[in-house]
């Protein structure tokens, strides 16, 4: 039998705020355990929740990105449970009338093209903490400095097809948090994560199929493997003549596998009703219209425009308006070197690679656009090779200054002069007479040899292209 | 000294005729003398009292004093105070030391008011009688065989007594008006959003209301402006100004345009009670009001929405008692689940057990709708009736309590007509209307209470009508004998 996939993502943006959703504790990244946790994240006697603003701007501003329904009024209500890194015994979340309603993706397909999927909702929501097992033998250590974190649970509709789909998708969210500068994206630290339904039915059903839900999905790797597998077990199962049950799987990434966490039989009634410590929150169309127009530049837009307005290929716009900082970082160096193409080869190539290598941000880079802007154009005049730039590169990287200083001091001024590049050519030949012998004799392809040989001889300054011109010029004299 | 109003004693402070010390000193003596049988305080803090005093007199010194300036007063053990314990009549917080001061708490500190301790009260201010406290019943000073009425026993019995000039209460559901007047006081439970809740333990927060129990409504009008105002800590409170509670004391009522709803003088009203308030109505004819009989036909659904929505929100709010960060964690738990069961089992109280109960289940699905949700709806026209009467008439009055004080464990098996016993408060609260209960009367020498019902943030109003009534009456003179 023929199956088809159906697969809903709610993943988990942590907000870029700089305290807690209702209270005013820091939400940074590992500090000692307990250290930013204050009256109200410890859920004392008598503390009350204040919502934090930037939070609902944040959340306000994601819901106009994907165009969706931002409603007037939206209420946050309680879920109640009890779990130990869970202190007021509920979390403040949104149940009926979120703050971001119906929405949608366009996201890109293998095959080409697009497809669009809907955002069912986006709702705010307070993080819980953490428990620590590890480090306490038979007890459990809690670890307050997380609970309350601001998060943005946005769900989309079943719509997503297979795991590459899901991935696409999950992307897609993932640039635009960033772009939007309402979630670093971090997945290591959690920031943003992800959890997938995933069901399967016969092709052409129209009913869904019974649904698991596979949770701890911590990077785009995670959720292709996850889904590919859960996909394939239900398969497995269904064919082998038994059922899908509905429950909670946990993907173990070690194994490759999900296992069951719970059964619907055995999940919670949140018992969720309105917040009484919160009144509804109301977003002003005056609020509403101040968020749109300080909305940046979206990565398509961005991607059309390095097209339409750059003249640059479809695959370079797309790669270079996928990171925000990344696309912004491009357009100084492409304006302050005036070349577009050679701008978009070095962002794209040995920026990005040393970027990576040292697992660092567009921020943190120490060669700054202008920076590289200086060094396009030393190669665009051809003051130095491409060669000589990638030693220049390292060296401004590590902080040798700008590239006009570097070349300067290091004496790598490219050798464009034709009568000391026809003379060391000429050396060249003459000190080796059986390859330019051979050469003649029609093995055109020592050409790299001979070129090789100058490029030494003129400690790599030689002009390639002059050197090549001249090398076939005289062998062939 | 005990029967002096806050004016007097605050005349008395800035004439230098008495210091805070002093005063301090003589309601600490009272405590001591007193207290033992009546049980209305949990904590003593004799000594910072007394440094609080010896602040307040420096202030005096200095011309930095306010009214209140050096006036003792006690605070129901629902508010959180710093450094001293705070168990709001549970054993589950026995052991709790709040780092932190409620607002109401910050404030009065603030105008230099010595804190003579924290009263008792029902565990979690679920109750009517007082009698759900883990430290024991209050009784009434009245007669000591009965109720100081509840949540706030423990505030009416110490003002009734004397052992302070002035205490804090809260009002979720008529904790405030029925032990006001069940003990022959005034008090005042402010339009919700007025005062800050912030660091007063939640038992139903769209409910809960701070405000106070004193002896007349001129001493409520001084501290409730001590305590009233917008707080950016409590998002449900009203930024609103705060107008002078004073300064129209003296209004005349003639003109005033009083409404008796019929509901609140029918069956179940005890006939001596239900004649003095019918005098008390005659008194203000007198005074020159216009008596208006008006409807709210959805009274008779107060006390069941009130015991849906109440119960729903306690079941969430004391979820975080679970043992794990602070207050009773039960003996060598065997696991989690064993941890919170005993923890929650052996340290909550039978009567917040049951309401947690009701409204873990009035919550769940598959009845939320039946249950909270028609509760919400019923709220809403409790709210529309009083709406519709305002908008006739300027006050309302009745009854407080069906009943004079009950005897200690009369009802307490009875958990419906103890709920009963709530039945003309209840309403307020679920409208979020500002109310007061005045001395009217005595009923076979025990006190009766005036409910005046005002529209939405109309305090001032309601003082007015308050104070206009004891000034031509003197029933809210009128104290204990053994305690005079």
């Amino acid at each position: 039998m023929a199956w088809e996939t159906v697969i809903g993502l709610e993943i988990h943006a942590q907000l870029a705020t700089k305290s807690k959703i209702f209270s005013g504790a820091s939400i940074a990244y590992g500090a000692e355990p307990n250290t930013q946790a204050c009256v109200v994240d410890l859920a004392l006697p008598g503390v009350l929740p204040v919502l934090n603003k930037r939070a609902l701007e944040m959340a306000v501003k994601f819901g106009l990105a994907i165009g969706a329904d931002v409603p007037r009024v939206s209420i946050f209500a309680r879920k109640n449970y009890f779990y130990p890194d869970l202190p007021q015994g509920y979390q403040i979340s949104q149940f009926d009338l979120p703050v971001v309603g119906k929405g949608y993706l366009d996201i890109p397909l293998e095959s080409g093209g697009t497809k669009r999927v809907g955002v069912t909702r986006a709702h705010l929501e307070q993080d819980a903490g953490k428990s620590l097992h590890e480090d306490f033998q038979g007890l459990t250590g809690i670890d307050l400095n997380r609970a309350g974190t601001p998060l943005l649970e946005i769900v989309s509709e079943p719509e997503i097809s297979n795991a590459k789909e899901a991935v696409a998708y999950m992307k897609k969210i993932h640039a635009l948090v960033q772009y939007l500068q309402i979630c670093d994206g971090n997945m290591q630290e959690g920031s943003f994560r992800c959890d997938a339904n995933v069901s399967v039915r016969p092709v052409g059903q129209k009913e869904f199929g019974t649904r698991a839900e596979v949770k701890n999905l911590n990077s785009f790797r995670f959720v292709e493997k996850a889904i590919n597998h859960e996909v394939e077990r239900q398969i497995d199962l269904i064919e082998s003549g038994q059922k899908i049950v509905q429950e909670t799987r946990l993907y173990d990434p070690d194994k490759n596998e999900t296992r069951s966490m719970r059964s619907k039989e055995e999940a919670n009634d949140y018992r969720y009703f309105p917040c009484p410590d919160l009144l509804p929150v109301i977003v002003s169309d005056e609020l509403k219209e101040q968020i749109r127009a300080d909305l940046p530049e979206l990565p398509e837009a961005k991607c059309q425009r390095f097209i339409d307005e750059l003249g640059l290929s479809e695959k370079d716009a797309l790669g270079l308006s996928a990171q925000r900082d990344i696309a912004e970082y491009f357009e100084v160096v492409a304006e302050g070197s005036g070349e577009v193409k050679l701008s978009a080869n070095w962002v794209m190539g040995e920026l990005s690679a040393s970027l990576n290598r040292e697992d660092i941000a567009v921020a943190d880079c120490p060669v700054s656009a202008e920076l590289l802007a200086g060094l396009v154009q030393r190669i665009a005049d051809k003051t130095i090779s491409g060669k000589i730039a990638k030693g220049i590169f390292t060296a401004m990287w590590d902080g040798g200054g700008d590239a006009d200083s570097i070349i300067e001091s290091k004496g790598l001024k490219q050798i464009t002069d034709t009568g000391a590049i026809t003379a060391m050519v000429a050396e060249v030949i003459a000190n080796n007479p059986s390859q330019a012998e051979q050469y003649r004799a029609g093995k055109e392809q020592l050409i790299g040899f001979f070129v090789g040989q100058v490029m030494k001889a003129s400690k790599g300054k030689a002009n390639p292209a002059q050197v090549n011109q001249e090398l076939v010029k005289l062998l062939k004299a | 000294m005990h029967k002096k109003s806050l004016a007097e004693l605050s005349a008395l402070l800035s004439s230098g005729e008495t210091s805070s010390v002093e005063l301090t000193r003589y309601f600490l003596d009272r405590i001591a003398m007193y207290d033992g049988d009546i049980n209305s305080f949990v904590t003593v803090t004799e000594e910072q009292a007394l440094q609080s005093a010896a602040q307040a007199d420096k202030m005096i010194a200095d011309g930095k004093a306010q009214v209140l300036t050096g006036i003792p007063l006690a605070q129901k053990d629902i508010f959180c105070t710093q450094d001293v314990r705070t168990a709001c009549g549970s054993k589950m917080l026995d052991n709790f030391i709040a780092p932190y001061n409620a607002t109401v708490v910050e404030k009065l500190n603030a105008t230099g008011m010595p804190m003579l301790g924290k009263l008792n009260m029902d565990e979690f201010a679920m109750g009517s009688s007082n009698e759900t406290s883990f430290y024991g019943a209050v009784k009434n000073p009245w007669d000591l065989e009965r109720v100081p009425g509840g949540s706030s026993g423990g505030s009416a019995a110490a003002v009734a007594a004397g052992l302070a000039p002035i205490a804090t209460g809260t009002d979720t559901g008529g904790s405030i008006r029925q032990p006001a007047s069940l003990t022959g006081l005034s008090g005042l439970k402010p339009t919700y959003g007025r005062v800050s809740r912030w660091g007063m333990i939640a038992f139903a927060s769209s409910l809960d209301q701070a405000g106070m129990l004193a002896h007349s409504a001129e001493d409520c009008a001084l501290l409730l402006q001590g305590i009233a105002g917008f707080d950016e800590k409590d998002s449900t409170s009203v930024d609103r100004a705060v107008p002078d509670y004073s300064a129209d004391l003296n209004k005349p009522l003639k003109g005033l345009k009083v409404g008796l709803p019929k509901e609140y003088f029918g069956e179940g009203l005890d006939s001596k009670v239900g004649a003095i308030i019918d005098e008390a109505i005659a008194e203000y004819q007198r005074l020159g009001a216009e008596m208006i009989e008006i409807s709210l036909p959805n009274t008779h659904l107060a006390v069941p929405a009130y015991y849906v929505i109440a119960p729903a929100e306690c079941s969430s709010n004391l979820s975080r008692y679970d043992g794990v960060r602070y207050g009773y964690r039960c003996e060598d738990p065997k696991d989690l689940s064993d941890m919170y069961e005993r923890s929650r089992g052996e340290a909550f109280g039978y009567e917040v057990k049951r309401r947690i109960m009701m409204g873990a289940y009035a919550l769940s699905s598959g009845y939320y709708d039946a249950y909270y949700l028609k509760a919400q709806k019923i709220r809403r026209l409790i709210s529309a009736d009083f709406e519709d009467a305002f908008s006739q008439v300027d006050v309302i009055m009745g009854p407080t309590a069906p009943t004079t004080a009950f005897k200690l464990g009369e009802k307490a098996d009875d958990p419906i007509t103890m709920y009963l016993s709530d039945i003309y408060t209840i309403a307020v609260n679920l409208a979020g209307l500002p109310a007061m209960s005045i001395p009217a009367g005595l009923a076979d020498g025990l006190p009766v209470g005036l409910q005046l019902i005002g529209n939405y943030f109309d305090e001032a109003g309601l003082l007015n009508v308050a104070h206009q009534f004891q000034q031509s009456t003197d029933w809210h003179r009128q104290s204990p004998a053994a305690y005079n």
